[in-house]
């Protein structure tokens, strides 16, 4: 009633002595009511839109604190040495809390890879852009399946001599990439560079 | 229910003072014990009852357990080893607790399914129903928290697949699954959390079921004949009647219970949960609690691309979906008919619903290396969804109904032949 019939002026006397102070001041404010709205509803809507601009920001904090906290992000990049890996190693580390795996790939497995056309890939990707420039014999990856998240086995596993996943029998080639299972993706590429020619920082 | 006059009338100057200041007791007497219901309520009708019991349970055994448990992940697995070994009674109140999540999802698909086929959720209860889907999800929710504390093997890697669910959502997936874990793989972080929203979550539960049951005093209980209460003739006070009724069915229920608890407390977990969490090791298989199967074969069962939507996004669109398709049954079956006993076309394709709700449970338990599981994974999804999409929707056109009994009353007097 109070701002609902804007333009009506309630008139009757019995109503407005009964409930003297809401009906004066409603008449007040129909008196003045245009169809662009009242100076009460502008206020309204203003106190309305702090309000929620207030709680926004107050939530935001509470949300955040749910992120990676600075110990965490402090971890975020480790070197490796990769000289003590041999040709046809591969090793496992942790980055992130996640593992890495960092395989000396031989000669054959190079070729292999490189001998796939990419039409018959899943995700195509070329053995270069897997690797870095002059050491494309070392393949780094996050060893976790893009399927569900387990962590394959590997390498020389499966039909391709790549990696193997356990869960849901997704395989990898020799470059990492998905040849065949529910895997979507080829394993990740973490970022890396090298520091030194033996040397990698990951992250 | 709210134009029957209270029968409440203090008995002495302290009630009537109370009475008049807060009516907890009118409240409770006209709520809890002569709240009418209608007088042919089956078995069935009691798992609401035990559901509320297996709160009170998971809720008083849950903070004794926190009293001794700690989460931490370096900690947390031998904290609950020391609750089972050292504490004393530990073992027993454990195992109470861990077993009692599987018997109260038992308890609850036989309140849902009951629901589903005496037509429950039709007019004027769909508030009542969507608040008891919302009262599961949130169990879910509650049951998945609590699985992984115990830093296990299972509990680590069930932590890992089910986040990365949320990684599929485009766009926003990888800063999402990084909040949700507070790191960029399950840890520390994501253990705090959980064990922080597992206490959380009993509580938004019991809160909702307060509006459930407020939800269901409003129109009253449906009942096996569905038909609406029509006369006092067709009701009985809640106590002593249903209080009593109720009370049997709780104590039948907690034998198979008590069962599971002293002799096999660990029949319903998984092995390598006895092996503690190790991120750099994935167990031989990852296999969730059996009250999650068949939302599991739902989500494993669509390995296809659609259009623009991968395979992983859309199995967790499916997976998402066969849930929350249960908040539109209300609409979905345009049956005016509610008890499927007075449905002869309804009845064959529910109680297939409920084989294939089974069937999907066994596949989710199953390696999808084995050529049948995927297959009869997809014909299970297939008629899950067109149970409620095609199903409910259709079969009024086709269905000659049985004639209703006049009235409850009528119906235990003189039982409609089946």
């Amino acid at each position: 009633m109070l701002l609902g019939a804007p333009g009506r002026r309630p008139r009757g006397r019995a109503t407005e002595s009964t409930h003297k102070g809401y009906f004066t001041l409603a008449t007040d404010i129909d008196t003045h009511s245009a169809p662009h709205g009242t100076r009460r509803d502008f206020l309204y809507v203003a106190a309305g839109a702090v309000g929620a601009v207030g709680v926004a920001a107050a939530v935001w904090p509470l949300i955040n604190q749910l992120n990676p906290d600075a110990s965490v992000l402090a971890l975020a990049s480790v070197d490796f040495d990769l000289s003590p890996v041999a040709e046809g190693q591969s090793v496992t580390i942790k980055w992130r809390g996640q593992p890495v795996f960092v395989s000396y790939r031989t000669k054959k497995q190079i070729d292999d890879a490189k001998a796939v056309q990419l039409s018959e890939l899943r995700d195509p990707e070329t053995d270069e852009q897997r690797t870095k420039p002059g050491h494309e014999q070392y393949l780094v990856q996050i060893g976790i399946c893009t399927h569900l998240g387990c962590i394959p086995n590997g390498p020389d596993q499966g039909d391709y001599g790549g990696w193997l996943c356990p869960c849901h029998g997704s395989q990898y080639d020799t470059a990492g990439r998905i040849r065949k299972g529910p895997a979507p993706k080829n394993l990740v590429i973490p970022p890396y560079k090298f520091t030194s020619d033996t040397k990698i920082t990951i992250g | 229910m709210t134009d029957h006059t209270s029968s409440y009338a203090p008995s002495n100057g302290l009630e009537k003072w109370l009475d008049d200041r807060l009516p907890i007791i009118r409240f409770s007497k006209e709520h809890l014990m002569d709240y009418p219901t209608p007088k042919n309520l089956n078995y069935w009708w009691t798992f609401g009852g035990i559901l509320a019991v297996m709160l009170g349970i998971q809720i008083i055994t849950g903070i004794v357990l926190a009293m001794h448990y700690t989460p931490e992940a370096t900690l947390a697995f031998n904290s609950v080893e020391l609750i089972k070994r050292d504490v004393a009674g530990g073992r027993i109140i454990q195992a109470v607790h861990s077993t009692g999540a599987s018997m109260f999802f038992v308890a609850v698909y036989i309140h849902i399914f009951r629901g589903l086929y005496f037509g429950s959720y039709k007019a004027p209860r769909e508030v009542l129903w969507m608040l008891g889907v919302l009262i599961l999800l949130l169990m879910m929710a509650a049951a998945f928290f609590g699985y992984v504390l115990p830093w296990g093997q299972m509990s680590f890697w069930a932590a890992t697949v089910i986040t990365n669910i949320f990684a599929s959502i485009p766009f926003v997936g990888d800063p999402l699954l990084q909040l949700l874990r507070g790191g960029f793989a399950v840890g520390n972080p994501t253990l705090n959390r959980f064990f922080s929203l597992h206490y959380l979550t009993p509580f938004i539960i019991a809160a909702v079921v307060v509006l459930h049951i407020w939800a269901l005093h409003v129109p009253g209980n449906n009942n096996p004949v569905g038909v609406d209460v029509k006369s006092s003739r067709d009701t009985v006070p809640f106590h002593p009647y249903y209080t009593m009724k109720d009370a049997f069915g709780i104590v039948v229920f907690l034998i198979p219970y008590a069962w599971l608890v002293f002799f096999t407390p660990d029949i319903l977990g998984h092995s390598s949960n006895y092996i503690m969490a190790n991120p750099l090791v994935t167990p031989p298989e990852i296999v969730p609690e059996w009250y999650f199967l068949p939302f599991y074969a739902i989500l494993r069962s669509i390995d296809f691309p659609l259009l623009f939507i991968d395979s992983k996004l859309l199995g967790v669109i499916f997976f998402g979906g066969s849930i929350l398709i249960l908040f539109f049954v209300p609409w979905l079956d345009r049956s005016r008919v509610r008890s499927g006993n007075f449905r002869p076309l309804f009845r064959p394709f529910y109680w297939l619903f409920v084989l294939n709700f089974l069937m999907l449970m066994y596949l989710g338990s199953q390696s999808t290396t084995i050529w049948w599981v995927p297959v009869l994974g997809k014909v299970g999804v297939v008629y899950y969804f067109a149970y409620f999409l095609i199903i409910l929707p259709l079969l009024p056109r086709f269905e000659v109904t049985r004639p209703l009994p006049a009235s409850i009353s009528e119906s235990v007097l003189r039982p409609a032949r089946t």
